[in-house]
Formats: C-alpha cells, sequence, structure tokens
C-alpha cells in the first residue's frame, strides 16, 4: 500500500516551528522599530505588530515581560527590542515573542540614568546615614509639584483625610520639559530658604521615561541632596524609579502613597494619647494602691503590734553590752595589778636594809676598833704624861721657889729681872715667893765683880 | 515644670509616655507621682487639643513673589 502523501496542517504547523526554534539566531534577536495596533489586554498581555518601511511582524509581549517596562508602550513609538521568534500554531503565523523593550532613542537617556547613578553613588548622596529623620506629625507640608493633575489631587485629598490639621503649601513647578529640573530645584532651595516647612513631598504622576526625565537631572539631586528639610520623593508610578528617589529620605512608590508616608492618622494619634492616657489613670491608680498596702503592711508590721518587743530587746542588747564592758573593764584592772606586784616584788629585791643591816655590822666592828684604838694611844700617852709630869714637876720653879729662890719681874710685866742692868734705882718690881708676891721699890743696886 | 504654650505635639506625646513609663514603673515617691499624674494628664489634654480643636488648615498655593493664595484643586481638562 502506498504511503498518503498528504499531511495534515498540524503537522506542518509543527515541523515549521521546530525549524525556527532550533535556529539559534531565532532564540534571541535584536530588533528595531514601530510600535502598531497596540493592545493592552486586560489580563496583562501586550499584543502589537513591530514594523519599518517595508516589513512587518506580530508581536506579542506577556505580562510577565511587561511588567517590569519603564514606560508604557503606545502606537507609532519607536521601540528597541530583544526576543525571539516563533511560531503561533492555531494561526499558522510567525511572530515575535517580545521580552524586553526600550524607547528607542532614549537609549542615551538609560546610558546617562545609569552614569549619573554611579556618580552621585560614589559621591555618597544615596548614603543611608545622610538620610534625615521625616517627622512624626508635620504641621506644615510643601508640596512641589504641578498645581494641576492627578499627583498634587492625591497628596491633598490624602493628606486632608489623614492629617487635617497639616497645612500643606503648594510649591508649583514644571514637571515636564526642558525647564522642569530647574524649576523644581529653586523650589527645593526657595523652601529651605524660607524654612517654613517640616517636610516636603517633591514629585509627580505617572509618563514616559522622558516625562520623568526632569527627576533625574543632576541639579535636582543636589538640591535634594542640600535640603535641610526632610525630602519625601514620589515619581511616577511603582516601577518607576528616578535618581530623585535615590537621593531622597524617603521614595513613596506613588504621590498618594508619599501622603501617608508624611503624615499620621489622626484617629490613631488621638488612639495613643487616649492609651497613654489611660495607662497614666492605670498607673497611678496602682501606685496608691500599692503604697496604701505598703502602708498596711506596716502597721500590721511586729514593730508596730508589738512595740515593747522591740524595747526588750534593746534592754537584753544593752545588758550584754554592759557585761562585755564589765569583762573587759575586769580584764583590764587584772592586768595592771599584776603589773603593780611584779614592779613590787622588784622593787622589794632591791631594798636597801640588807645592805643597811651589812654596812651598820661594818659600822660597829670599826668603831670597837676605833675605841680599842683610841684607849691603847690615850694609855699610852697617859703614862707619858705622867713621865712628863714627874719631870716637869723636877724641873718647876716652883719646886726650886720650895727651896727658898724667889723670882723678880718688872712690874706689870711678865718680863724676869735676870741682870741688874735691867733695873733702875726708884723701878717698882714685883717678886714672886713660893707662897704669893711683894711689890718692892728698888733702893740701889750693886754689880757684883766677877 | 511649667506647661509651655509652645510645646510641639511630638514633644508633648514624649513628655507623656516618659510620664508614663515613671509612673508605670512604679518607684516614685507619692507626692512626686502625683505631680507627674497631674502634669501627665495636662500633657494629654493638650495632645488632644492639638489633635482635635485646631481648625482644619486651608491648604495654599505659593506664588512667585513668595505670597500665597488658597488653593483648590483643579482638575486637568
Amino acid at each position: 500500500m502506498q504511503q498518503d502523501p498528504y499531511i495534515s496542517i498540524t503537522e506542518l504547523t509543527r515541523y515549521i516551528k521546530r525549524k525556527f526554534d532550533m535556529d539559534g539566531k531565532l532564540q534571541d534577536i535584536w530588533l528595531r522599530g514601530e510600535l502598531s495596533n497596540v493592545k493592552h489586554h486586560s489580563r496583562g498581555h501586550m499584543y502589537f505588530t513591530v514594523k519599518d518601511q517595508n516589513s512587518r511582524i506580530n508581536s506579542v509581549m506577556f505580562a510577565g515581560n511587561n511588567r517590569f517596562l519603564k514606560f508604557r508602550p503606545e502606537e507609532g513609538m519607536k521601540v528597541l527590542i530583544r526576543g525571539e521568534v516563533s511560531v503561533y500554531e492555531p494561526h499558522g503565523q510567525y511572530q515575535l515573542y517580545v521580552k524586553e523593550m526600550q524607547p528607542d532613542g532614549i537609549g542615551n537617556l538609560f546610558l546617562a540614568f545609569e552614569e549619573l547613578k554611579k556618580k552621585l553613588e560614589k559621591e555618597g548622596l544615596f548614603a543611608p546615614e545622610r538620610k534625615k529623620k521625616i517627622p512624626a506629625t508635620p504641621k506644615r507640608i510643601g508640596v512641589i509639584t504641578s498645581p494641576t493633575g492627578a499627583a498634587v489631587r492625591d497628596v491633598l485629598t490624602t493628606i486632608k483625610r489623614r492629617f487635617p490639621i497639616a497645612k500643606v503649601t503648594v510649591m508649583p513647578v514644571l514637571v515636564q520639559g526642558p525647564n522642569a529640573a530647574s524649576s523644581i530645584s529653586r523650589a527645593i532651595d526657595f523652601a529651605n530658604e524660607q524654612g517654613n516647612w517640616d517636610i516636603l513631598i517633591v514629585g509627580r504622576g505617572g509618563g514616559s521615561i522622558e516625562e520623568l526625565w526632569a527627576f533625574n537631572e543632576e541639579i535636582v539631586a543636589r538640591s535634594i541632596f542640600h535640603s535641610i528639610i526632610p525630602i519625601i520623593s514620589a515619581v511616577g508610578h511603582e516601577t518607576d524609579f528616578t535618581i530623585a528617589d535615590f537621593v531622597a529620605d524617603i521614595r513613596a512608590a506613588t504621590p498618594t502613597a508619599a501622603a501617608e508616608i508624611a503624615v499620621p492618622h489622626i484617629e490613631e494619634l488621638q488612639e495613643r494619647v487616649t492609651q497613654r492616657q489611660l495607662r497614666l489613670t492605670r498607673a497611678i491608680t496602682e501606685h496608691v494602691k500599692r503604697l496604701r498596702n505598703l502602708l498596711d503592711n506596716h502597721q500590721k508590721s511586729y514593730a508596730f503590734r508589738y512595740p515593747l518587743q522591740l524595747v526588750k530587746q534593746k534592754e537584753q542588747d544593752l545588758d550584754r553590752t554592759m557585761e562585755r564592758l564589765q569583762k573587759t573593764r575586769s580584764r583590764t584592772f587584772d592586768r595592771k595589778a599584776e603589773q603593780i606586784d611584779q614592779l613590787i616584788s622588784r622593787l622589794e629585791r632591791n631594798h636597801p636594809e640588807r645592805r643597811f643591816n651589812l654596812s651598820k655590822d661594818k659600822h660597829q666592828v670599826l668603831v670597837r676598833m676605833l675605841k680599842k684604838e683610841m684607849r691603847n694611844i690615850l694609855d699610852h700617852n697617859s703614862s707619858d704624861f705622867q713621865n712628863k709630869i714627874g719631870k716637869l714637876n723636877a724641873l718647876s720653879p716652883l719646886s726650886i721657889m720650895e727651896r727658898g729662890y724667889s723670882l723678880a719681874y718688872d712690874q706689870g710685866t711678865e718680863n724676869l729681872i735676870k741682870s741688874v742692868k735691867q733695873v733702875q734705882p726708884g723701878d717698882q718690881v714685883t717678886v714672886r715667893l713660893k707662897d704669893g708676891k711683894l711689890d718692892c721699890q728698888v733702893w740701889g743696886l750693886e754689880e757684883s765683880e766677877k | 515644670m511649667e506647661e509651655k504654650k509652645d510645646q510641639s505635639f511630638e514633644e508633648a506625646m514624649v513628655k507623656l509616655e516618659e510620664i508614663v513609663g515613671k509612673l508605670e514603673e512604679g518607684d516614685v515617691p507619692l507626692e512626686e507621682s502625683i505631680r507627674l499624674f497631674q502634669e501627665g494628664m495636662k500633657l494629654s489634654k493638650l495632645c488632644h487639643d492639638k489633635l482635635q480643636d485646631v481648625e482644619k488648615q486651608m491648604d495654599e498655593l505659593l506664588k512667585e513673589n513668595g505670597e500665597t493664595e488658597p488653593f483648590t484643586i483643579q482638575e486637568e481638562d
């Protein structure tokens, strides 16, 4: 049986698809073109045609890829695309599956963005430690944005709803176009010169990268960095990140979110105040209760109920102390007495009586010896004396006078007259005899011959 | 401690929190705790007042000459 030469459409399509899918070039393709027939499907996928002067290709960008887009693809937009080409079997159509897409012509903008970001990051403009603290309850809020449009409305209504007591000042600026950056920068600088605001919200609603570009300018970044007033940035949608967002003290995903960050909910604050008031009342009540309990306890305490016990105990203490005192005192006394005893016995050992007795004995011996010696001397002298007396008697003139001799003296003197030459006739002389004297006058003298 | 008229809501809240904390710790002498309680009540009233009695603020628009005018949102056309 001959083989059937006909194949099904499905088989053919699958064959073609396999050809596409096996071609490496088609798996990673880079394209430049213009968008048309752009359809944003409600489920998130995007369908469009990419074309140039001569050709077109049907394209799809699935939600999983297009949610990273930093712009909203629009009709007629020039784009750069990266993706793959394959076949959509139900339609037998080859088509482009877009994975990445950037607006063409602003490729330079991305480059500039990355360069400026690197530069400022290196300079420390994004440093977390440089971020200022957002005040918890700002009274005055400056909103630097376009005075028209969704952004300012979202911010104002959100602040009104949450914290109506805050005063909001809108500082109108251009948020897109060539003068936008300098306008925004001036407003930030001006707000800081005036110093009337507790916090600034700087931003705008969503838009294309070109529309948001002012917030990627260095001049805006530097004004935000130098601002003394804390700044919340709110540029575009959640996926939009600008340089301003990196420099700002807080980045809000949307203007509404910025307002929610800027102000607390007044009811929450009221609730917090009420809570504290409750805690205050509870604390003082419990404090007083505790003090009362303490007082009760004190009143019920042993000391209050049995005050005498305390006195008794003190008395006992006193007794014990006195005992100790006495013990100490008698111990001291004993020690002193002992010392005195020792001194007395030492004194007695050294008493002079013995030496005195010794000396007395010696003295008596000496006296006896002296007496004996004296008697000896006396006896000796006495006999000598007698002897001498005898001799003296023998020689005494008196004994001679016994024998009839007399002695003549000058009258009134003791001068013995031994020669006739000693007297003149008429001189009075005394003549001593053995039994008295005679007063005589010399009548004449006669010298004897020799 | 004298009551400061220009005390901000935050300052009053911080002070109030301190007082509540002290009282809750509980080792404050009685007279001191009564004084703290009174001050705390004053502060909480001040905080309530700041949140309630203030008139709702009007939004304003800053003009180029630095003056302000009332601001109302205009829808884009």
